[in-house]
């Protein structure tokens, strides 16, 4: 990995094919969650295939939901904010 | 227990150094600065365990040298790192900030193994001291304000636990340090409160992301090591098994994740991650079974290492380009391929990606919580690893390195500090590939697989669909010039409105009392004055001029001593200090 391999990422015209890679590392992932032995499921989540990837989903989704309503609700300040009196 | 053979306590080695940086120059104190850390590595990695340099103090024992599994797990890693964090900083020329570092890593050390209350107070405050200094060295208004804020915050928990130690040995008639009766007693909470204020538990966190960004570069390296793992250690040691803190880790590894999610300051943003991981730590302490505390105990180790390589890759960009906020960056990839890289491994590390260090450590608390079926704080562990990977592993690279170029042209870092990272770096992948030496010096025996098929599937799951996340909301997610409210708010705002306070009704109510004094009161008091000062004049004075001939004469002679520079008393107390570790854990050892 080098400069050039980071330029790749970051080059607009391969955004495309990027984009499928991403997709199919995102199906083979999702999909070997079906194969692998589960033998310390605890909960009953734990035995349902591509939990994971969905509560990962959501969890980050979420995240950036709540967190940004209530950032512009209450939370975000101008930078001076203590400054002033 | 007794040990018999040499402990040379690594914390006289940092100590009596931080008193000979300011005397050497050029290479000698490059080699220097490197050597002490190497020399304390050596000397931890080879002490057995057992008790050293304990004595009789006002009829008390006081232990300077517990060593035993938890303190030497923790005296490894405070080594390394310190070794580490030299060799970042070997480039900075203001010999204050290195000796500094030095009473901050060997007062850490002193925690880590002191054997009683007495001596873990002590350090305790040394090391809010030291670390301030690393604050106020960055010398800009922004940050000496900070560095108060953050020193008054510390003495609150400085006197907290003291009041919590006196507490306590009025019960126990002992200062011994270990585990404490869980009798909810207030030197219990006390205790309690000075611990979890250095571990960053909210709602007492708000020093860490208010003081952390401000710090020098350098300094943040270290302070992201020392303070808040050294309150895991000793939560660990006083508080394993307390319910109350399953709750507060779980809430603050939350809380630090959703705070992070909306930061700009990139220090700022990773001060919130610390939190988040503490929450960790906590969590498993709380828990208090074997495979938990190996669990906080492991994710300490990897935390210190990960943590501080991402605030030495976000140093160096601050370094190179002189900013500091995301909104200012971007398309830095071209120009820092390195920091970048050795960036993204600290990213995958702190994520919990396999082969990567977080992966063998944090997997042990949260397979801890699932053993206890804990399913609420397992939920929101998980949560907290998916806003993890968000904000430290997306977000700050995507908007750092790549996203809208700021047409900045940097330059890699030096290579010092490039070395430095190299480092943490090779250490961060090789625990994620090979944990058993780590598992192996954890307190308890390790009865845990890591890499599972189940495992390395769900947390590639959570991982991976967590970047589809990000990347479909990520116009959301695009840093603008904020700041956030936090808990600082109370001593920050709040402080304004008591001076409002003070200033109007307040102020009112003393204009009111001091009219009366002037037009009732005040004339008796000036009738009375000055009959006494017919008294004091003619035969007070005549008395105390005698005695005052005597005390100036005196007073000459400790005016040399006295030179009123906070620094000269500050020195004396620490050479006192080192003299009596110094005499009773080499000399009189036993």
């Amino acid at each position: 990995m080098n400069g050039g391999f980071w330029g790749y990422l970051a080059n607009p015209e391969n955004k495309r094919k990027l984009t499928i890679i991403f997709i199919i590392i995102l199906v083979i992932v999702f999909a070997s969650d079906f194969l692998v032995h589960r033998h310390h499921a605890v909960f009953i989540w734990d035995k349902i295939p591509g939990w994971s990837a969905v509560y990962g989903f959501v969890s980050c989704v979420l995240l950036i939901v709540v967190a940004k309503f209530f950032g512009h609700a209450w939370l975000y300040k101008k930078e001076d904010y203590y400054d002033r009196d | 227990m007794t040990g018999t053979e040499l402990f040379i306590h690594p914390s006289i080695l940092f100590i009596a150094g931080a008193f000979l940086i300011p005397f050497l120059w050029g290479n000698v104190r490059k080699v220097f600065l490197l050597l002490i850390p190497a020399l304390a590595l050596i000397i931890v990695a080879s002490t057995a365990q057992g008790t050293y340099g304990s004595f009789e103090f006002l009829g008390r024992e006081i232990i300077f040298g517990k060593v035993d599994g938890l303190s030497l797990v923790f005296s490894y890693v405070f080594t390394i790192v310190a070794f580490i964090g030299m060799v970042y900083s070997l480039h900075v020329e203001d010999v204050s900030q290195h000796s500094a570092a030095f009473f901050y890593i060997g007062s850490s050390l002193g925690v880590v193994f002191a054997g009683d209350f007495a001596v873990i107070f002590i350090f305790w405050e040394i090391m809010a001291f030291a670390s301030a200094y690393l604050i106020f060295a960055q010398r800009d208004a922004a940050s000496v304000k900070a560095a108060f804020r953050y020193i008054l915050m510390h003495i609150f928990g400085g006197v907290c636990l003291l009041g919590g130690i006196v507490l306590h040995y009025a019960d126990y008639g002992s200062t011994l340090f270990g585990p404490l009766q869980q009798d909810g007693s207030l030197g219990f909470y006390l205790i309690l409160i000075g611990f979890i204020l250095n571990a960053a538990v909210p709602p007492l966190h708000s020093w860490l992301p208010d003081a952390y960004p401000e710090a020098t570069i350098t300094g943040a390296v270290f302070m992201s090591a020392f303070t808040t793992k050294t309150a895991v250690y000793v939560l660990i040691r006083a508080f394993p098994g307390t319910e109350l803190l399953v709750w507060m880790g779980t809430i603050m590894a939350v809380y630090g994740v959703f705070y992070a999610t909306l930061q700009d300051n990139m220090r700022r943003l990773l001060s919130y991650h610390i939190v988040s991981q503490v929450g960790y730590m906590v969590a498993g302490i709380g828990l208090g079974s074997q495979l938990a505390l190996n669990g906080s105990v492991s994710h300490a180790f990897t935390h210190i290492l990960y943590k501080g390589l991402l605030f030495m890759g976000t140093g160096s960009v601050m370094f190179m380009t002189g900013r500091r906020r995301l909104s200012e960056l971007g398309g830095l990839y071209k120009y820092m391929p390195i920091t970048m890289l050795l960036y993204m491994i600290a990213g995958f590390s702190i994520s919990a990606f396999p082969l990567f260090s977080g992966f063998v450590s944090k997997s042990m608390i949260i397979a801890a919580a699932n053993h206890d079926h804990r399913a609420i704080i397992v939920l929101l562990l998980t949560l907290t690893s998916a806003g993890t990977f968000l904000s430290t592993t997306l977000k700050l690279p995507y908007f750092a390195f790549f996203g809208k170029d700021s047409g900045i042209k940097a330059k890699e870092p030096p290579v010092n500090m490039l070395i430095g990272m190299g480092i943490a770096a090779f250490l961060c992948i090789a625990i994620g590939i090979f944990p058993d030496p780590l598992y192996n010096v954890l307190p308890f025996p390790v009865d845990f697989e890591p890499y599972t098929g189940d495992h390395v599937t769900s947390s590639l799951g959570i991982l991976l669909f967590t970047a589809l996340g990000f990347f479909l909301l990520i116009k959301k997610l695009k840093p603008a010039p904020h700041i956030t409210l936090d808990t600082d708010w109370f001593y920050r705002k709040g402080t304004l409105i008591f001076m409002w306070f003070a200033r109007k009704p307040v102020g009112a109510y003393e204009g009111f009392i001091t009219e009366i004094a002037n037009t009732a009161i005040m004339p008796f008091i000036y009738a009375v004055a000055r009959l006494g000062f017919r008294i004091d004049r003619n035969i007070v004075d005549k008395a105390v001029n005698g005695v005052a001939g005597i005390v100036m004469s005196l007073s000459a002679g400790v005016r040399k001593v006295q030179t009123g520079l906070l620094q000269h008393y500050a020195v004396g107390m620490v050479l006192g200090i080192m003299v009596i570790i110094f005499i009773f854990s080499v000399i009189v050892r036993g």
